[in-house]
């Protein structure tokens, strides 16, 4: 406890102290040596994963209830297909994808549906979903299944077949993986970039699934390089897991086009943008896609999940979710069903004592939730457990810009953050779009996370693009013909 | 749950370092000058160091409670103004003239603006510039390093009443009974009598200057600490050296009875101080990776066009002064090539 009390009053490695100045020294020596690649700037926060990172998958008990929000993707919500009091089998599709841009939901347990209304999420607004009551009695057993074999099957069945699987990005992003499959026009992907970065502080179940599902992981590179038609596959991992890169370069077929890449730990190296730069030494370009540099970008549970759920024709219904942070008493890796409660979660990992705050997603870039009823949905890769006294949650005194330049050397695409902030309170927001690439800002919070002058940056970034969206969509209205 | 979570954006994890203790560890950076000051030069810079100080607090207090922006001098960055001032003025100079220079220099240079963050220039050198320009006897009066007794006697000067002229130290320099003393420092030496003073009294401090800019070696020690714990940016005090020596190394190589050698320039003068502490000002100076190296070098290269070929003997304060209100420019210029930008 009070070791942990100490490790956490810094939360920047490079200044924990000069006690583990050696082990700083010798981490220097072995990138220097290995010369891991990756991106410019960036920011080194304490990772926190000895936590987990030996903690294998576990499966939990079902919730009560689950709650499945319709919308848990980029894109389109999902329409449902069943009726208040109709009773579901798991794995059988409840809500199915009306646009291209969607997908479905299946049934994460066998149980009744009571209700379909309004649900408390992380990003704040209630919105709709299922609340699937959960029959603890029946087997659980996923009935619906078709077998199949991916190899066989032609491009345009693939991505059918993993819209149908409601697959999407489970690093985090909750983008449907099919769209991804399918560049532009004119556009074609020679490279899969498969990302095992797992770059936020606590979070260490890609660790895991790197470990423990190589198998289905694998075949889910295989299928999404049949998919994409890409030449070869570069699965991109941390140098803070070393174990996994050797474990799957060890189980890799030598006939397959499939390498592995360590690269520097460093945040936000998992951020799409930064592993295409530090591997294949390229940019996206403004505004573009990274299919504009011919590569699409998949998280390793996705292709896992892939791996798994293709062949058996079955729809993504529970994830792997990593519950950590001071306040747990039991912190691990999980295989989650989605739409389990985070009250559930903690209530079986238990709590130390009086909570302080709760994220989901990791620390850097994920959500504080305002209700523990809120679910765990298909982009939620961690829940990380604050104590009321952690120094995360200190009132922080703001200080004018000292014009230090340190958001300058963090900020991973190269902004002004400094200038940015300056514009933003003296409400620039056009300024910052047009002059200082706003837009480019995806809101890693390296800014904020080195600013000595406490200033909320991303917070103020976040706004300025809410403003200007709002701006937009005004204008666009009025533009329209009455 | 009972006592209600928090809910905050992200980023949820923070660097603990913040404005106060930067500024808290450059004013540890200074100590060890001024302590250095202290000893070489007596009661009188001890005062001096005091009075600069203590005016600077005052005056930041007057106008954080004036304008209303709450307890400003928490953040420490005014006692580094203060401290800088005194280092950079004569050992000798007359108290009352010392306080109006720090005033100046916090009312004037920062607090006008806005306070902390939005001050153009280095608050310090503007409260120097203006008793440069007001008392010019008094600022250019030198008195003796290590002078005896100059831990129970004060410069006779240092007294000068209130809007009085400064009071001559000519008698009581002389009464020091010291060989060689011309009343002059290493600068003006070699600029008017082209003599350089031996490298190992102006790297080690042994020589007559301002109270702080004396020891090349000492500054540069506490410059090279603060850059280590991350608190000051190397690459403008190492590109204000480089400017300084690419000027002064071809003029050398072209006269070397006339002109300094490079390392005459870096050693000399109030070049390594300004370098290491006051061109290296966080808010003063630009932004951008490159924009700061620019500064740097621009700065130098002032410097030594100034010592060589201008009316002053030392030009690294209107140096600083003038990058400082380039900055905003240097900065503008040198934007970041934005990820994926052409």
């Amino acid at each position: 406890m009070k070791h942990h009390t100490a490790a956490l009053d810094s939360n920047y490695a490079p200044e924990a102290g000069h006690s583990n100045l050696m082990k700083r020294i010798g981490l220097g020596f072995t990138r220097l040596l290995h010369g891991h690649k990756t991106f410019d700037h960036g920011i080194y926060p304490i990772e926190h994963k000895e936590l987990t990172a030996g903690k294998p998958i576990r499966r939990l008990p079902f919730a009560d209830e689950l709650v499945i929000p319709l919308q848990q993707h980029k894109g389109r919500a999902s329409v449902p297909i069943v009726k208040v009091g109709q009773e579901v089998v798991r794995g059988e599709p409840i809500a199915v994808a009306d646009h291209f841009v969607s997908v479905p939901m299946h049934a994460p347990a066998t149980g009744v549906i009571r209700a379909i209304g309004l649900a408390p999420t992380a990003d704040g607004p209630k919105t709709p979903a299922i609340f699937l009551k959960v029959y603890h009695a029946a087997s659980q057993q996923v009935l619906y299944d078709m077998e199949r074999e991916p190899e066989r099957m032609n491009v345009k069945d693939i991505i059918q077949a993993v819209q149908d699987a409601g697959l999407v990005g489970l690093g985090g992003g909750a983008f449907p993986s099919h769209v991804k499959m399918q560049p532009p026009a004119g556009r074609v992907i020679h490279t899969v970039l498969v990302n095992g970065c797992e770059c936020e502080p606590y979070l260490t179940c890609d660790h895991r699934i790197m470990l423990e599902q190589t198998e289905t992981l694998i075949r889910g590179i295989q299928i999404a390089l049949r998919a994409t038609r890409a030449e070869r596959a570069i699965i991109g991992v941390e140098d803070n897991k070393l174990d996994a890169v050797s474990h799957l370069r060890a189980r890799l077929p030598k006939h397959l086009p499939i390498t592995v890449e360590a690269v520097q730990t460093k945040y936000p190296q998992g951020a799409e943008k930064m592993l295409i730069s530090a591997v294949l030494d390229t940019e996206v370009p403004v505004g573009g896609l990274p299919a504009d540099v011919g590569v699409a970008v998949f998280n390793v549970g996705t292709l896992a999940q892939m791996g798994e759920l293709l062949p058996q024709g079955r729809g993504l219904i529970e994830r792997v979710v990593t519950v950590s942070g001071p306040a747990v008493k039991n912190p691990g890796n999980f295989l989650v069903p989605i739409g389990t409660p985070v009250r559930f979660l903690l209530d079986q990992v238990g709590l130390k004592g009086p909570l302080g705050q709760v994220i989901l997603g990791g620390p850097m870039m994920g959500m504080a939730v305002s209700s523990l009823d809120v679910p765990v949905t298909k982009s939620v890769s961690g829940v990380v457990a604050l104590e009321p006294e952690d120094p995360a949650l200190a009132r922080r005194q703001v200080y004018p810009c000292i014009k230090c330049g340190e958001c300058l050397q963090a900020c991973p695409v190269s902004l002004n953050p400094s200038m940015l902030g300056e514009l933003a309170v003296a409400r620039e927001y056009d300024v910052m779009a047009g002059q200082y690439n706003l837009d480019q800002c995806f809101e890693c919070g390296c800014c904020a996370f080195v600013c000595p002058s406490n200033i909320p940056l991303t917070q103020y970034f976040r706004i300025a693009k809410s403003i200007n969206r709002d701006a937009q969509q005004r204008d666009e209205a009025k533009q329209r013909p009455h | 749950m009972s006592r209600g979570i928090e809910i905050r954006t992200s980023p949820h994890l923070k660097r603990v370092v913040t404005v106060d203790k930067i500024m808290r560890t450059v004013v540890l950076a200074l100590l060890p000058i001024a302590a250095f000051a202290v000893w070489q030069f007596g009661l009188s810079a001890l005062l001096l160091l005091l009075t600069t100080t203590g005016v600077a607090i005052l005056t930041e207090a007057f106008f954080a409670r004036v304008s209303g922006r709450g307890n400003t001098v928490s953040d420490w960055s005014v006692v580094i103004t203060g401290l800088l001032l005194g280092l950079t003025l004569p050992p000798g100079f007359p108290l009352w003239m010392a306080a109006v220079a720090a005033f100046v220099g916090v009312a004037l240079g920062k607090a006008l603006f806005g306070g902390l963050g939005y001050n153009v220039m280095n608050p310090a050198l503007v409260g120097r510039a203006f008793v440069q320009a007001a008392f010019p006897v008094a600022i250019t009066t030198w008195t003796p390093a290590f002078a005896p007794g100059r831990f129970t006697e004060i410069i006779p000067s240092t007294l000068t009443p209130p809007f009085m002229q400064p009071i001559p130290v000519d008698d009581w320099v002389a009464g020091l009974n010291l060989d060689g003393w011309s009343g002059a420092t290493p600068l003006a030496i070699q600029k008017f009598q082209h003599i350089e003073t031996p490298l190992m009294d102006t790297f080690s401090g042994m020589i007559a200057g301002s109270a702080g800019e004396t020891s090349a070696i000492l500054i540069l020690i506490c410059g090279l600490w603060l850059a280590w714990q991350r608190m000051l940016d190397w690459r403008i005090p190492v590109s204000v050296m480089a400017g300084a020596v690419l000027v002064a190394l071809p003029f050398w190589l072209l006269d070397p009875n006339i002109y300094p050698s490079p390392w005459f320039v870096l050693c000399s003068g109030g070049l390594m101080l300004g370098a290491w502490f006051m061109a290296s000002d966080m808010v003063a100076s630009p932004v951008t990776a490159s924009g700061v190296i620019l500064y740097g070098l621009f700065i130098g290269a002032l410097t030594v066009v100034i010592r060589l070929f201008g009316g002053l003997v030392e030009g690294i304060m209107y140096a600083i002064l003038l990058a400082n209100a380039l900055g905003p420019l240097i900065s503008s210029w040198t934007q970041p090539r934005v990820y994926g930008s052409k």
